[in-house]
């Protein structure tokens, strides 16, 4: 399987700091967290702090999302953060500090998931020169696909920008190829037609949506919607090649604070253990 | 590819010129100039695809084209009216005024002319269940009737604070069997009605169609919603040739996200002496920042799935809109209304919610017609229109102007009634309270033994 990745890694994945994240993890026996947190929420440097704590306890690459009047595909608990966020008096370009302030304190690369409208408005290359000076690893758009995008490729290959595209279970196959073609740094698949939001169960729809995107040519395919419990994290890491979790994590933070996020990002990758083992026993091993 | 629009300008047309060598009608999608497109989660392109096929299949298939043409003329009662407004003509400088009388359709507006087609569509996809977004009231009332005609779940997200404007509408919802999911996000109004009901279309959509009640959102809605409105411009193309023997010199109609103007518009863009005037809810005045007025103040950028004018700020967020009319607060606009402002071949000016008032008295007391809120704003806008086009002729009567009537004003009689002072204290139209009767059904307060004693009182004034 990796010997037909190969192919297209070279093309699309040179420079990607997210790719570079999640081969880390690989090279290191398992599979990438990746934890989304709002910018601006509650405040500024705590989304920061947050930020930080998350990298500090197990996350690869932190997505901070941009706070947007209009988030469809957001469920209740990341609509409330934002709005309070927007609330607060967050400005979009708050998020460069906030992505200039984590990678100086960690490893983790930074990628900013933004509805595209605020991006439109900055002018995207304008955008993309700030986010790549404040050393973002690049953008996840779930409201641009590839289709629309041909100013963002041009920025993104000026900036040496990932570019994240989404698939979901509704994809058809030309779609999945297309969108693998012209994604850089990782493939989001979404685990279920819905919005964000913590599910009990990992829909049965993911393992697919990951194997389409792996046969279209994906080296790297990470999964996201409705992940938020450690178990998720085990199931999802035996197929695909990184696990995205959000809403859990900001209800953390809404909940308990920077600790809690912390706390909850470490139990989270006590999910790449293998089930075989026993957590306590194996943790200190696994890490030795 | 030469853009038509800017060949149509080019062109030099001036009111004597013959047809444009470029229609702008049945303009195709997904692009209007650099306006339109998907500008929408992954997720949906599949069902966007899907109906987009459906559509176009439909489209050029007799069977269906004529399932639509029966439901037009035995259901919803077309063609609807032209009616010359005589007396409101005074008021626009004796400029004959024409109305189209989309208010006389089913469910009183021009929504059901679209909500039949796309539900007809969702049938043929098997879709089951339908979906809609509603700001004063009538898309909302017009899917639940055609979900009713077809035996199709329905369920109509509506802002809430649309539902205190509109409660009527929400009851007649309710009536016809549609469940109606009032939306605390945000402005609570169409915009946040729209999100909720994007959120439900990507949970849901393997037995659900959205049913969008404005000719924006994703391609092919633009298009499509079009489509199902362009009888109101093809009806009055023809009638008004019928009744005055040629082309009217103005068409005015309301612009919230655009359909019924759209719809009328789509039957005079390619005759050059047609003036066309789109009229924006203008709120407290642009100067307030409290409109809807998108087109004349907003920017590019994209919402709900098209790039086209966008009230937004500094940061590209969604800035709030204002208007009286719950049917126009809106802060998008259809696409293809950016891309003919952007031509110059229709004029947008807002219209405040002082003069959409003005016009709705008015014509309700020359004419006998109660209009729309939103409608009002085009009655509002034809009497500047008809004062700025007769300023110049020797006979004013020689100006005629069509009006989209779009909706009826029933729906509006609370609004109106605080608009113009009508209300007591305790929110009661002055004068209504005044019966010394107590009501029939009527639960008085006090003892058991008092409200006996008092029905046996009404009672015996009975016999």
């Amino acid at each position: 399987m990796s010997e037909a990745h190969a192919r297209t890694a070279g093309s699309q994945s040179a420079g990607s700091k997210s790719a570079a994240a999640i081969d880390r993890a690989k090279a290191a026996g398992r599979k990438a967290l990746i934890a989304y947190l709002p910018a601006g929420f509650p405040d500024k440097q705590a989304s920061i702090d947050a930020a930080l704590a998350v990298a500090r306890n197990g996350a690869d690459i932190i997505e901070i999302g941009i706070p947007y009047s209009d988030p469809v595909m957001d469920g209740a608990v990341i609509q409330a953060a934002t709005t309070q966020a927007l609330a607060n008096g967050f400005r979009v370009a708050d998020v460069f500090d906030i992505v200039a302030a984590v990678t100086a304190e960690t490893d983790a690369a930074v990628l900013v998931m933004t509805y595209w409208n605020p991006v439109l408005r900055m002018g995207v290359d304008e955008f993309s020169r700030r986010l790549a000076e404040a050393g973002g690893a690049g953008l996840i758009t779930p409201d641009l696909i590839p289709d629309e995008a041909a100013e963002w490729f041009a920025a993104s290959d000026k900036y040496g920008l990932d570019r994240v595209f989404l698939v979901a279970p509704s994809s058809s196959p030309e779609r999945v190829a297309m969108t693998v073609a012209t994604t850089r740094g990782f493939v989001y698949a979404v685990s279920i037609m819905g919005v964000t939001g913590a599910r009990a169960a990992v829909a049965n729809t993911a393992q697919a949506v990951v194997a389409a995107a792996h046969a279209a040519g994906a080296e790297r395919v990470c999964v996201g919607l409705g992940v938020s419990r450690p178990e998720h994290v085990r199931e999802i890491a035996a197929y695909a090649d990184g696990v995205i979790v959000g809403t859990a994590l900001v209800a953390a933070l809404r909940d308990g604070g920077v600790p809690a996020v912390g706390a909850l990002a470490k139990e989270l990758s006590t999910g790449f253990v293998p089930a075989a083992a026993t957590p306590s026993s194996t943790t200190g091993a696994s890490r030795q | 590819m030469e853009d038509p629009a800017t060949a149509f300008l080019a062109g030099g047309h001036g009111p004597d010129a013959g047809v444009p060598a470029h229609s702008l009608r049945h303009a195709p999608g997904p692009y209007f100039g650099s306006y339109g497109g998907r500008w929408m989660p992954e997720s949906l392109i599949a069902a966007l695809d899907e109906l987009e096929d459906t559509f176009e299949k439909a489209k050029a298939d007799p069977e269906f084209l004529a399932e639509v043409a029966e439901l037009n003329k035995n259901y919803s009662g077309r063609p609807s009216l032209l009616t010359e407004a005589k007396r409101f003509s005074e008021h626009a400088g004796g400029a004959r005024i024409f109305l189209k009388r989309e208010d006389l359709n089913h469910t009183g507006s021009h929504k059901i002319n679209n909500v039949l087609g796309q539900a007809l569509l969702a049938r043929r996809m098997g879709k089951t269940r339908i979906i809609a977004e509603t700001g004063a009231g009538q898309h909302g009332v017009a899917s639940a009737t055609a979900a009713a005609l077809l035996g199709m779940e329905c369920v109509v997200y509506m802002g809430a604070e649309d539902c205190r404007r509109q409660s009527l509408n929400v009851a007649r919802m309710q009536l016809l069997g549609a469940t109606v999911v009032p939306v605390t996000n945000g402005s609570q109004t169409l915009k946040d009605a729209i999100n909720d009901a994007l959120r439900d279309w990507v949970a849901n959509v393997g037995n659900t169609h959205y049913l969008l009640g404005t000719a924006a959102g994703a391609h092919p809605f633009p298009a499509m919603v079009r489509f199902f409105h362009e009888v109101i411009g093809e009806e009055a193309r023809g009638q008004i040739l019928d009744q005055i023997g040629r082309l009217p010199d103005a068409v005015c109609a309301c612009i919230g996200g655009g359909s019924n103007a759209i719809g009328i518009f789509h039957g005079f863009l390619d005759d050059p002496s047609v003036k066309i005037y789109g009229f924006e809810a203008g709120g407290d005045g642009v100067e307030t920042g409290r409109h809807a007025a998108t087109i004349t103040l907003g920017l590019p950028g994209v919402l709900h799935g098209a790039r086209s004018y966008l009230m937004q700020d500094d940061d590209g967020q969604t800035v709030e809109s204002h208007s009286i009319s719950a049917g126009l607060d809106y802060p998008g606009v259809g696409p293809e209304h950016s891309y003919l402002h952007d031509v110059g071949r229709v004029t947008y000016e807002p219209i405040t919610d002082a003069e959409a008032m003005d016009a709705f008295k008015l014509l309700s007391q020359t004419e006998g017609i109660i209009p729309a809120i939103e409608s009002s704003h085009a009655l509002a806008g034809a009497i500047k229109v008809g004062r700025r086009l007769t300023e110049s002729v020797a006979t004013p009567s020689d100006i005629v102007i069509i009006v989209n009537l779009s909706g009826r004003g029933d729906k509006d009689v609370e609004t109106a009634a605080e608009w113009f002072g009508m209300l007591d204290e305790n929110g009661h139209v002055k004068g209504t309270m005044l019966s010394t009767r107590s009501a029939k059904g009527a639960t008085p307060a006090g003892s058991v033994d008092e409200r006996t004693a008092d029905e046996n009182a009404e009672d015996a004034t009975h016999e």
